[in-house]
């Protein structure tokens, strides 16, 4: 999705039922989250672009200019991807630890499994206003934990955290306001029981290969 | 001298169908709540201990900033609001709307595009500048007009937790009720 021209992107199908990730996230919020929320980042994208050369570049172009370019794109390109990226990384019935390749760079930078989680909850949790919390591989394929404001994501030359995300959790209230209200840390805590580790490994064996 | 939750001067449940009892036990009771104890907990053997919200609103930053500023922002924002709300006083603060955008119409239409238009979480303004003048800002999550010398006259919350429990996506259905049981008597007493 990230090398493809943005006139031919096409509206991600959502690999499960809006019901399938209950309890922990809810199918109204799912409905509203995929057919509300990203439907319309992804149409304002379109609109965005349309009839201007940027329809011929790709996500990843965008994103790496994006100090140039109007907010909207910012905020449209940025919102689509980053839920994109979103859904794939979760499944009702998936592996719900890493392994292999990834438990061993987990464990060389953050020490253990535990360790990353609990720094990934923090960035998380403490990320003021609307955001997303990310787990990246760097230039140097170190893996990085960092959060961004609104649709921001690290692949953006705006990003503190320059880096080609694997794992992201919105924390936009919308995500997850209907069934957690102020309660944004029970609705990360519960995000590990949807987390699918088969494709953020396969998230991380890609990013590796596209450095 | 800890900072304490400001009593509402309406039942919770008085602003329905616009904005629910429920959006308010969470709204009043655990956000704006919320923001009052992580403050005091912060500023706690810092020099913003004896300060006022202000103070800290006009030179704190980080975490101080970001709850001082969303204590006084929650509890203007419940001021500006009563249930049926009341109409724009003749006057001259009905006078300056006029004058800085044409028409109290065109004045609303500003406000509720810069409502819809705000991305993410933060608050629409309208505020009286240095010069006398009206202006509509957008603040991005804790933002106040007052950091730039500005005086606060109206504000509505978009971070999501405002409406979502009511209205989910649909912000500007917010913003049309809001509009609704905004006090304009006590807007146009600040000018
Ligand atoms: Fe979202
Ligand atoms: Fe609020």
């Amino acid at each position: 999705m990230l090398n493809k021209k943005l006139n031919e992107l096409i509206f991600p199908q959502l690999n499960y039922e809006y019901s399938a990730l209950e309890p922990y996230i809810d199918a109204q919020t799912m409905e509203l989250h995929y057919s509300k929320h990203h439907q319309g980042y992804f149409t304002n994208l379109l609109n965005a672009v349309k009839d201007t050369e940027l329809e011929n570049k790709s996500l990843l172009e965008i994103f790496e200019n994006i100090s140039n370019l109007p907010v909207a794109i910012r905020n449209n390109g940025g919102g689509h991807f980053n839920h994109s990226l979103f859904w794939n990384i979760m499944s009702p019935d998936g592996k719900r630890a890493p392994s292999g390749e990834l438990l061993k760079a987990i464990e060389k930078d953050f020490g253990s499994f535990d360790q990353f989680k609990s720094k990934f909850e923090d960035a998380a949790k403490t990320r003021f206003g609307s955001g997303w919390a990310w787990l990246s591989v760097k230039k140097d394929k170190s893996l990085c934990v960092c959060s961004s404001a609104n649709q921001d994501n690290p692949l953006m030359d705006v990003s503190e955290c320059k880096a080609m995300p694997i794992l992201g959790l919105d924390v936009w209230e919308h995500a997850y306001y209907l069934k957690y209200q102020n309660r944004r840390p029970d609705y990360v805590n519960n995000f590990w029981n949807v987390a699918d580790w088969d494709v953020i490994e396969n998230n991380y064996k890609l990013a590796l290969n596209s450095i | 001298m800890a900072f304490e939750l400001p009593a509402l001067k309406w039942a919770a449940n008085s602003l329905e169908p616009g904005i629910s009892a429920k959006t308010l036990e969470f709204h009043y009771g655990k956000h704006h709540q919320g923001y009052i104890n992580n403050l005091n907990k912060l500023i706690l053997g810092t020099a913003f201990e004896n300060a006022t919200l202000e103070e800290i609103i006009m030179k704190a930053e980080g975490g101080i900033f970001n709850n001082g500023a969303q204590v006084w922002n929650h509890s203007f924002y419940w001021d500006c609001i009563k249930p049926g709300g009341s109409v724009l006083p003749e006057g001259d603060f009905s006078k300056a709307i006029n004058r800085d955008f044409g028409s109290f119409d065109v004045f609303v239409e500003k406000f509720s595009a810069a409502c819809a238009g705000l991305f993410g979480s933060g608050w629409v303004w309208l505020a009286k500048n240095q010069n006398g003048k009206l202006e509509i800002i957008q603040e991005s999550n804790a933002g106040n007009p007052l950091r730039q010398g500005k005086t606060p006259l109206l504000t509505c919350d978009v971070w999501e937790h405002a409406y979502y429990l009511d209205k989910q996506n649909r912000r500007p259905d917010y913003v049309l009720d809001f509009l609704k049981i905004v006090d304009w008597q006590t807007v146009a007493n600040r000018y």
